[in-house]
């Protein structure tokens, strides 16, 4: 059995529907990239994992118990980490506060800040500034360290690569290729299709709110996914 | 001269009550960006209560009626915020405020129901005339000295609630983004009421002090609800020492004010209020975000 399990959900901003009968399911240990164009509806899946979308139809099960209906707070107690689009960190808070905010909810089973300073050492030096005074990139390790240190079972990430430097990013995947290997289970959602697919076990892609292809990276052609992404007949 | 220096003196004293009064008001609007309007009739509130016990109980010293108070305001914090107030907070602040509104009104004229409109007062005995004399032949009462010490260590336990501790943080990350809080684990809702409870805690130790020091009635509230407004802004918002030290400008201001004519004793305050805010909008010690 899968550790997460998407079934038939639907999820809705007001009157718009955003979501429409998703599945998805991802293994334990396994990398699951979700990709889509823009407003395709990746990021409201993941709110919905999280409980930040709270106006939705159909089942989620996080290692057989119902999320559906929980709120954020009590779906991270369950071992479930997000790294927020655009970082999200608290700019009045230094980078060790920060960091210790990921372990609020789950403060008895947490990691401890060397365990995460081992895996970012340049974050230590750095611990009593500012979280906003670092540099995009270090930026990016407080937030992945802050889902990190809450010693989640399911890491979220979402639009990890936007706005960074490629470098950079040769960096930040490096790291998720180490965390990786400690068996976490990933969902990331990813703009750059190749980089994506490079990385993931499996993919899902969204088009206008609907899973409009999905299966291991491996098997997944280049002209599958651009039909899948674009919405393109194939032969069109 | 000396007289110059008493005012300084009697208005640094005088501070400490409006230092005491805002410290609540300042814990919420620090972490909610939230406006509690009926903040100075919650004061008043907890006079009356103090009052109301005091007869009840038979206590002998008012301050006996904190150990009842305080926790009584906490629990009347939370459960106001997480029944009334949290269901109403959206995007637009317009809701909580009007709420809040409502809640000034229905105290004020639920006392003026129950107590009638006569000033009342709680006596504090002994403490109350006690007095030392200082080098140079300035007095200093005992109890104005006493609400210094209580309120800097009020300001100064929340400042340590805040920055040191498992709470305080998640109240300043909460503050700076509630989504994002909510993401990591923290129940919001509950968080808002706690915060809002440790306010009305803190109107309960000011509610009893100022109605040992001076006369109180109904009415009252709206007025001491601007000085811990006016403390609040000159200090910064989300700064408790910022707090402390915006009400002591604001006593000094008062009684120096004060030393021209009677009648100016609160224009000054106000005045002085508007030139810092000119001068200084987001107030002397702004909260670090960059």
């Amino acid at each position: 059995m899968s550790l997460l399990e998407v079934s038939r959900l639907d999820a809705f901003y007001g009157d718009m529907q955003a979501l429409f009968d998703v599945d998805l399911e991802a293994s334990a240990g396994e990398v699951v990239a979700l990709i889509g164009a823009n407003g395709a509806g990746k990021s409201t899946l993941i709110g919905s994992i999280a409980g930040t979308v709270g106006s939705k139809l159909g089942t989620i099960t996080f290692d057989g118990k119902p999320l559906a209906a929980l709120r954020p707070w009590d779906v991270v107690a369950h071992g479930i980490a997000v790294v927020p689009e655009g970082r999200r960190l608290f700019p009045s808070l230094t980078v060790e506060e920060n960091l210790l905010m990921g372990a609020h909810a789950r403060h008895k089973q947490a990691r401890t800040l060397k365990d995460i300073y081992s895996i970012f050492p340049q974050l230590e030096r750095k611990r009593k500034n500012l979280a906003t005074a670092l540099s995009g990139g270090e930026q990016h390790m407080v937030a992945i360290g802050r889902a990190l240190i809450s010693n989640p079972r399911l890491l979220m990430c979402d639009e990890l690569s936007l706005g960074l430097a490629p470098v950079i990013v040769q960096d930040i995947y490096t790291i998720l290729g180490t965390i990786r290997s400690l068996g976490l289970t990933m969902l990331i959602v990813e703009q750059n299709v190749s980089r994506a697919l490079a990385f993931a076990d499996r993919a899902y892609c969204l088009q206008e709110g609907r899973v409009s292809l999905s299966g291991p990276t491996a098997q997944l052609t280049h002209e599958d996914v651009s039909n899948a992404y674009f919405g393109l007949k194939a032969g069109a | 001269m000396s007289i110059w220096i008493d005012s300084i003196l009697q208005g640094i004293l005088l501070g400490a009550i409006y230092a005491l009064f805002a410290a609540g008001l300042s814990l919420v609007f620090g972490v909610m960006r939230l406006v509690n309007v009926a903040h100075g009739d919650f004061i008043v509130l907890a006079a009356f209560l103090a009052l109301w016990f005091q007869k009840l109980a038979g206590f002998g010293s008012p301050f006996w009626t904190l150990l009842m108070l305080v926790p009584l305001m906490f629990v009347l914090g939370y459960v106001l915020q997480r029944a009334v107030i949290n269901p109403a907070l959206t995007e637009t602040v317009l809701r909580p405020l009007l709420i809040t509104f409502g809640l000034s009104i229905i105290i004020q004229n639920g006392l003026l129901q129950i107590f009638s409109a006569d000033p009342q007062k709680l006596q504090g005995g002994q403490l109350e005339v006690a007095s030392f004399t200082l080098p140079g032949g300035l007095a200093i009462g005992a109890f104005p000295l006493l609400m210094l010490a209580v309120s800097v260590t009020l300001l100064g336990g929340l400042q340590l609630v805040m920055f040191r501790t498992r709470l305080g943080r998640a109240l300043r990350a909460t503050s700076d983004d509630i989504k994002t809080a909510s993401l990591m684990g923290v129940n919001t809702p509950h968080l808002f009421s706690v915060a809002s409870g440790l306010a009305l805690a803190t109107v309960a130790v000011a509610g009893v002090f100022t109605g040992i020091r001076a006369t109180f009635n109904a009415a009252n509230g709206p007025v001491w609800l601007v000085f811990a407004f006016e403390a609040v802004i000159i200090g910064g918002l989300g700064s408790l020492w910022g707090t402390l030290v915006g009400g002591v400008i604001l006593g000094v201001s008062q009684c120096i004010g004060a030393q021209f004519s009677p009648a100016w004793q609160f224009l000054t305050g106000h005045l002085v209020f508007l030139a810092l805010l000119m001068l200084w909008p987001r107030g002397l010690f702004p909260r670090r975000t960059e």
